[in-house]
């Protein structure tokens, strides 16, 4: 029975084994080794070393603006998101009537394929006919320029973004009906408010459930490609090009196939540092139930 | 248990759910509206609420200006194909890994948890040039292939929901002289089948939505896909909006009839993937 199990085993799980080393080790080693090359698919590759990593930050702008860019698309839209996310799903929570109605309202547009959101607010946001400025226009507030500027540009994507936020509002209220109810009772048993219970039992509960979010949220959001793509190009004036939207200009339009996986693995170190840094530091504020202070 | 107070709160979120409900329902609506418009209601200034007359043949103009038949069939051809790959290799797989013993098993799965953290933009590149040498390219076969090598969040959700079920049963038919694949095939696939619905349906959710894949390696217009071809339509007949927001609603069509189809399974996929993972 051992045997036969070591055999199937293997056999049954061959997909994954292949899988790992053809869409994964292979990948990662070909970037790796690619990124010290300069190469354009067609004509002979040469070794420039740690070439590509120096020229990012000593000869290349878009690279540094797509640093920037980034950042600032991240710090806003993450901490914005989970916020906002996390208040829906409390309200999502309560009992009242034709809760799964509003629910099901506030999941819908995280299902839409980004095309169709980018092509829906690209319309939303047209200066002249476009819902935003109509709304502006009639309560008697001056139009605004929206992706079309590039000061509004940034803090516009993120304002598209918080409405695909239905995605982190289920997993939050899939970890807030996972709170036993005894414990938000006693609460109010031991004449604690509102706040108290928030305070000490529902954000305690919760901090694995806001860890995760945070850091599949970071990920994402560094990883923002399809709206600028589509909707501005990077524009105006590179005020929303991405990293991710630099990566593909620099490897597909500009055929700079080596540089664009330099700026790939300078991307992987970051979030891996990232990560482990968020890691570290949730010891300290995320609380796992069953594990001993 | 019904104070005044209570009820009176009750009342106050209900007003709240149902004004933050309007604001995200108001680019559907949006998007409705200018669908049946007419080129020149569209640019009224200041713009109607309403078309006089839903002009219901911008749908079909779509189609006349835009091959989207053709986007529909390549659409839903990958969609297909990636739905039977994935249920096929993440059930092999995560039973593997799941019920059956071996050295090296507990590795795997770890490994296959790793990639969950892997942003997908280190690989686009070397998998690019991986499909360049296998001449793959201007093929749906970036598009469907990788699909039957499982995929990771699959994997744990469907090893998770192995590990409920008693191993009493499997341990009996292999005494009764099963083998491995009967028992996959026989006992452990037909108690799945809520966990495979939910495969199913974010692989045609992921599959659908896809639009990275697509406009790297698909450049014939024949070969596009619904969300290429929407982009194509987008930079082609860029003040055209009701056009554009017909095709919009064409693309997103389908989806929406999944979510009702199929709502249940949805829910618990989200929970069951996104919670635990």
């Amino acid at each position: 029975m051992e045997r036969s199990q070591r055999f199937w085993g293997w056999i049954f799980i061959m997909p994954l084994t292949l899988g790992l080393t053809v869409w994964v080790a292979f990948p990662l080693g070909i970037s790796l080794v690619a990124s010290t090359w300069r190469w354009d698919m067609i004509s002979r590759p040469r070794f420039v070393g740690l070439g590509n990593f120096i020229r990012m930050f000593t000869a290349d702008p878009l690279f540094l603006q797509a640093v920037v860019v980034t950042m600032k698309y991240t710090l806003l839209n993450v901490p914005l998101q989970l916020v906002i996310a996390f208040c829906l799903a409390l309200l999502l929570s309560s009992r009242v009537k034709g809760i799964g109605v509003y629910r099901t309202l506030f999941y819908v547009p995280s299902l839409i394929p980004v095309v169709v959101s980018a092509a829906m607010w690209l319309w939303l946001f047209d200066q002249s006919f476009g819902l935003f400025n109509v709304i502006l226009e009639q309560v008697g507030l001056p139009p605004q320029q929206w992706i079309f500027s590039s000061e509004q540009v940034i803090p516009s994507l993120v304002f598209m973004s918080l409405w695909t936020v239905g995605n982190v509002v289920v997993i939050f209220l899939a970890g807030l009906q996972g709170i036993p109810r005894q414990l938000r009772e006693a609460v109010s048993i031991d004449g604690g408010n509102a706040w108290h219970e928030f305070r000490h039992v529902i954000i305690p509960f919760m901090s694995p459930v806001i860890f995760y979010n945070l850091v599949i949220g970071l990920i994402n959001s560094l990883q923002t490609f399809t709206q600028p793509y589509i909707m501005t190009h990077g524009g105006p004036s590179n005020a929303s090009l991405t990293y991710l939207l630099e990566i593909y200009q620099q490897g597909f339009q500009f055929n700079k196939m080596g540089y664009a996986c330099a700026m790939a693995w300078l991307f992987i170190i970051v979030t891996i540092l990232m990560s482990a840094v968020l890691f570290k530091s949730s010891g300290r504020w995320v609380y796992y139930e069953g594990e001993k202070k | 248990m019904r104070s005044p107070r209570l009820t009176a709160f009750q009342a106050l979120v209900t007003a709240v759910l149902v004004l933050l409900s309007a604001m995200f329902l108001l680019p559907f609506l949006w998007q409705l509206r200018s669908s049946v418009m007419t080129v020149s209601e569209i640019f009224i200034s200041p713009p109607p609420m309403f078309p006089r007359v839903p002009q219901w043949k911008n749908y079909l103009d779509v189609f006349s200006i835009m091959p989207f038949g053709t986007y529909y069939f390549n659409s839903l051809f990958i969609v297909l194909v990636n739905i039977v790959g994935a249920l096929f290799a993440n059930t092999v797989i995560a039973y593997g890994l799941a019920r059956l013993r071996f050295r090296g098993r507990k590795l795997m799965f770890s490994l296959s948890i790793a990639t969950l953290m892997m942003p997908t933009s280190i690989t686009l590149i070397p998998t690019f040039i991986e499909w360049h040498f296998f001449h793959g390219i201007n093929t749906f076969l970036p598009l469907t292939v990788p699909a039957f090598f499982g995929n990771a969040l699959f994997i744990f959700m469907l090893v998770q929901f192995f590990k409920s079920v008693p191993p009493d049963f499997d341990e009996a038919a292999f005494i009764d002289g099963a083998t491995y694949p009967q028992i996959l095939a026989q006992i452990i696939v037909p108690i799945t089948r809520p966990a495979l619905a939910v495969v199913a349906i974010f692989t045609f959710l992921g599959s659908w939505n896809d639009y990275l894949g697509p406009l790297l390696y698909l450049n014939e217009r024949r070969l596009y896909t619904l969300a290429l071809g929407l982009q194509s339509m987008l930079s082609q007949y860029t003040s055209d909006w009701h056009l554009l927001m017909a095709a919009a609603t064409l693309v997103t069509a389908p989806l929406i009839v999944l979510f009702f189809l199929a709502q249940k399974s949805f829910v618990e996929g989200l929970t069951m993937g996104g919670i635990k993972a």
